[in-house]
C-alpha cells in the first residue's frame, strides 16, 4: 500500500486557517460523491467543532452507482487477530482448508511507542473498476448491476486463472469443489440473498473491527464512518485506480464513538495555549 | 477413395507411411521415444485432471502460472516467429527466404497444436472454454483476445499450408498475409495479457506486448535454421543452393535479431533497477534465485552464445548452425520461464510491509507439471520427425515458387528467365558470361 509516509502520531497540526472553503468543499465532495475515498492517509482538520460534518454532503448520495452500495469498514486498531472472522467465512461458505476468501495480515513495528503490531484484515474489495472483472474471458466474474458486489457465474468459469493474478488484492483462489474461482461475495450466497443484513465476518467479530452496510443509506454505520473527518479513511493500493469498497480507518474508539452518536465535541488546537 | 489419395499425395509431395517403414530403425526408435514421452505426458496430466491440480501442480494462489504456461509462451511464440520469418519471403517476396516456407508453415502449426496440448492442462476446464468463449464472450479481456486470436491464426496458417501444398501461390500468399497479421495481434495481445494486469510491476506496460513481436522473430529465426540444420543431418539432399542461400539470409536476420533482444534485456535490466517493485524481481534475475535461469540459460545459452557461434558460422557452417540454435532454444525456453514466473514472486502486499509478504513467493515446477509440459513438447518433436520423412522433407518442387518462364540456376541459386527459344543451359551461360 502506498500512501504518504506520515506518522499520524508526530504530526504536525497545520492549523485551519490556512484550509479554504474550497478546499474542504472538494474534500467532501470527493468523500461523498464516488466510492474509492482516498484522504490520503492524513488527518485534514477543517472546522473547529466537529461532529454531523457530513450532513451537507447528502445532495452527493445518489451518486453512488449502486444501491445498496454495500461496502465494509475496517476499523484496524480494533483487530485482535483472533480469526473468528475468517472461521466464520469458512464455515458460512463452505471454504476448503487450502483456500480463504478473507485473512488477517500482520504489520509489526519496531520502535513505536504505542503499538508494536498491528492486524489487517483483507478481503476482496469489491472494487467499482475491478480488474478481474475486465481480465475474465467469459465473463464469469461480475459486477452485480443492483449491489455492486462481485460474483461468479461458476459453470462459465474455465479456469484460466487470469482473474488470479489480475487481482491486485490476492482475493481470489481456484476451488476444486465448486470447479471455479471462489471469492468473497459479501456472503450473499449465504446470507444476503437470505434477508440477513450482515455477512459472516462482521457479525462474527466481537470488536466491532469489521463494520458491513450500505453506503447509500446515511442513517447506516458504514457511511457514518466514510462520511466525517475527524478520522482519516484509505484503501489499500489506491495506485492501482480500482475504487475500492472496502475503507480502512484507525478506528481509534473515543473518535468514533463521537462520529457514531452524532455528538458535537470541541476541538482544540494544541498549537494554542488556552 | 484410396486413388486420390495417392493423387494428393503425389501433388503434395507426400511420402507417406512407406517413407517411415523405409527409415532407419534408429530414426523409427527415437519417434518412438517422443511418442511414448508424449503418452506418459498425456497419462500424468490426466491422472493430475482427475485427482485435482492443485494437490499436484506446484502452482498456487499466488503463483498461478508455472511451467505450463511458461512452455505455452514458448510454444506460441515460436509459432509465431515462424510464420513472421517465413513470411519475409512468400508473403513480402524476399526471395532469399522462399525455400523455408513449407517446412516453416509446417512448423508453425504443430508448435501451434502443442502449445494448445500445453495450456489443456493448465486450464481448469478446457471444456467451458469451447462454449463460453463464443457464447459469453468478454470483449475487454485480453485473454479472450488472445484464445479468439491464435484459434484464428491456426486457421489460417491451415489454409496457408494447404495452398503451399497446392502450389496456389496468390492464394497461399494471401492466406499467409492474414495469418501473419493475425499472427502479430495474437501475439501482441500475449504481451498485453501480461502487461494489462497493473497489480503485477514486473509486467506492467507496453514493453512485453513489442517485446514479445521481437522476441518471435528471434525464436522463429532460431526454430527455423535449427529445424532445418537437423532435417540437413537426417537428409542431406534437402541442402541444395538455394536452401544455402535461404539459411545464409536467415542467420543474418537472427543475429540482427539476438542484438535487438540484448538491447531490450539491458534496458529492462536498467530500467528495473530504479523502480522499488521491480527492483526486487531484477535482483533475483541478477543475484539471486533465478541467477541461474537468467545468466546460464537465458543470456548465455539464449543469447551470448548463438550470437557468437552465429557470427562465425558465416552461415554456411551448419554444424555450428545447429548446435548454436538448438542450444539457443533451450535459452529461449528459460527466457519465457523468466518472464512468466518472477512476474508473480513479489505478494501483492509486499509494499504494506505485513508479515505475511515480506518473503519472496516460491515456486518449483511439480513432476506433474514437467509431464504435462513435455506432453506438448514431445508432440512437436515428434510430429517434426515424422513430417520430415513423410512429407519428404518438405522439398519444393522446381516449380513450386518460380516464376513462369523462369528457373533456378544450379549454379548460382537465383532465379533466371529464359529468353524465347532459348534452353536452361544457354540460359545460365547468358547469365554468367564473363566478358
Ligand atoms: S479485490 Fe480483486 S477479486 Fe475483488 S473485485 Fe477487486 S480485483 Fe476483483
Ligand atoms: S479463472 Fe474463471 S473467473 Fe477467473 S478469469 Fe478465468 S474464467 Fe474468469
Amino acid at each position: 500500500m502506498k500512501f504518504p509516509d506520515i506518522n499520524l502520531n508526530t504530526l504536525k497540526n497545520e492549523g485551519t486557517e490556512s484550509v479554504t472553503i474550497k478546499e474542504r468543499r472538494n474534500f467532501l465532495k470527493m468523500g461523498l460523491a464516488i466510492t474509492g475515498v482516498y484522504a490520503g492517509g492524513k488527518i485534514l482538520s477543517l472546522s473547529s467543532t466537529f461532529g454531523v460534518a457530513y450532513a451537507s454532503g447528502s445532495d452527493f448520495v445518489e451518486k453512488y452507482p449502486y444501491n445498496p452500495h454495500y461496502s465494509m469498514v475496517i476499523r484496524q486498531s480494533l483487530c485482535i487477530d483472533c480469526e473468528k472472522c475468517v472461521d466464520a467465512c469458512n464455515k458460512t461458505n463452505h471454504v476448503p482448508e487450502y483456500g480463504y476468501r478473507t485473512r488477517i495480515l500482520t504489520r509489526k513495528y519496531q520502535d513505536q511507542l504505542d503499538k508494536k503490531v498491528e492486524f489487517i484484515p483483507v478481503l476482496c474489495n469489491h472494487c467499482n473498476d475491478a480488474p478481474c472483472v475486465r481480465a475474465c474471458p467469459t465473463r464469469a466474474t461480475y459486477k452485480d448491476p443492483v449491489t455492486g458486489i462481485v460474483r461468479m457465474e461458476s459453470k462459465k468459469c474455465i479456469g484460466c486463472k487470469t482473474c488470479m493474478l489480475a487481482c491486485p488484492y490476492d482475493a481470489r483462489y481456484f476451488s476444486a469443489e465448486r470447479h471455479a474461482i471462489d471469492k468473497c461475495d459479501f456472503c450473499w450466497e449465504e446470507r444476503l440473498s437470505k434477508g440477513e443484513t450482515q455477512t459472516g465476518c462482521s457479525s462474527a467479530c466481537p470488536t466491532g473491527a469489521r463494520t458491513f452496510g450500505n453506503l447509500t443509506d446515511p442513517e447506516n454505520i458504514v457511511f457514518k464512518l466514510v462520511h466525517q473527518l475527524e478520522e482519516s479513511v484509505w484503501v489499500l493500493r489506491p495506485e492501482d485506480g480500482t475504487k475500492p469498497n472496502i475503507f480502512y480507518m484507525k478506528g481509534n474508539m473515543v473518535s468514533v464513538d463521537n462520529i457514531l452518536k452524532g455528538q458535537k465535541f470541541t476541538y482544540t488546537d494544541p498549537a494554542k495555549k488556552s | 477413395m484410396i486413388g486420390s489419395m495417392v493423387n494428393i499425395s503425389k501433388k503434395w509431395g507426400f511420402h507417406g507411411v512407406d517413407a517411415l517403414k523405409k527409415s532407419s530403425p534408429g530414426y523409427l526408435m527415437l519417434m518412438g521415444s517422443f511418442a511414448l514421452l508424449a503418452l506418459a505426458g498425456v497419462a500424468v496430466g490426466l491422472h493430475g485432471m482427475i485427482t485435482g491440480y492443485h494437490n499436484v501442480y506446484g502452482v498456487s494462489r499466488e503463483v498461478s502460472w508455472g511451467i505450463l504456461i511458461s512452455a505455452y509462451v514458448f510454444c506460441v511464440v515460436t509459432s509465431t516467429g515462424l510464420c513472421i520469418i517465413s513470411s519475409i519471403g512468400h508473403v513480402f517476396g524476399g526471395e532469399a527466404f522462399m525455400p523455408i516456407a513449407k517446412r516453416a508453415v509446417f512448423m508453425s502449426i504443430i508448435f501451434m497444436l502443442g502449445g494448445f496440448c500445453i495450456i489443456f492442462f493448465d486450464i481448469e476446464n478446457p471444456f467451458r472454454m469451447a462454449i463460453y468463449n463464443v457464447f459469453s464472450p468478454n470483449l475487454s479481456s485480453n485473454m479472450w483476445w488472445m484464445g479468439t486470436l491464435y484459434g484464428a491464426y491456426l486457421v489460417f496458417m491451415v489454409i496457408e499450408y494447404y495452398f503451399l501444398l497446392e502450389q496456389n501461390h496468390s492464394l497461399s500468399r494471401l492466406m499467409g498475409f492474414f495469418g501473419l497479421v493475425v499472427g502479430i495481434a495474437a501475439h501482441s495481445n500475449l504481451g498485453a495479457v501480461f502487461g494489462m494486469l497493473h497489480g503485477r510491476p514486473f509486467w506492467y506496460g507496453p514493453y512485453l506486448p513489442i517485446y514479445f513481436i521481437f522476441s518471435a522473430a528471434m525464436s522463429g529465426g532460431c526454430a527455423i535454421m535449427f529445424v532445418t540444420t537437423l532435417a540437413w543431418k537426417i537428409n542431406p539432399e534437402i541442402m541444395n543452393q538455394r536452401m544455402e542461400r535461404a539459411m545464409k539470409a536467415i542467420c543474418q536476420v537472427t543475429i540482427f535479431l539476438i542484438s535487438t533482444i540484448i538491447f531490450f534485456t539491458i534496458w529492462k535490466i536498467v530500467t528495473g533497477m530504479v523502480s522499488h517493485d521491480k527492483s526486487i524481481v531484477i535482483m533475483s534475475m541478477v543475484t539471486g534465485d533465478y541467477a541461474i535461469n537468467f545468466w546460464c540459460f537465458e543470456v548465455f545459452l539464449g543469447m551470448v552464445l548463438p550470437l557468437y557461434l552465429l557470427i562465425r558460422s558465416r552461415g554456411n557452417n551448419f554444424n555450428m548452425i545447429m548446435w548454436a540454435t538448438g542450444l539457443m532454444m533451450i535459452g529461449i525456453f528459460f527466457m519465457r520461464y523468466d518472464i512468466v514466473v518472477p512476474g508473480q514472486m513479489v505478494s501483492v502486499y509486499h509494499s504494506m510491509g505485513v508479515e505475511e509478504a515480506i518473503e519472496l513467493i516460491k515456486y518449483t515446477p511439480s513432476f506433474h507439471e514437467i509431464m504435462a509440459a513435455l506432453f506438448g513438447l514431445s508432440v512437436i518433436c515428434f510430429a517434426y520427425f515424422a513430417g520430415e520423412k513423410m512429407l519428404n522433407g518438405h522439398q519444393l518442387e522446381k516449380h513450386e515458387i518460380v516464376p513462369e518462364g523462369g528457373y533456378i540456376c544450379p549454379g548460382c541459386g537465383a532465379i533466371h528467365f529464359m529468353e524465347e527459344g532459348e534452353t536452361e543451359e544457354e540460359a545460365m551461360k547468358r547469365h554468367h558470361k564473363i566478358w
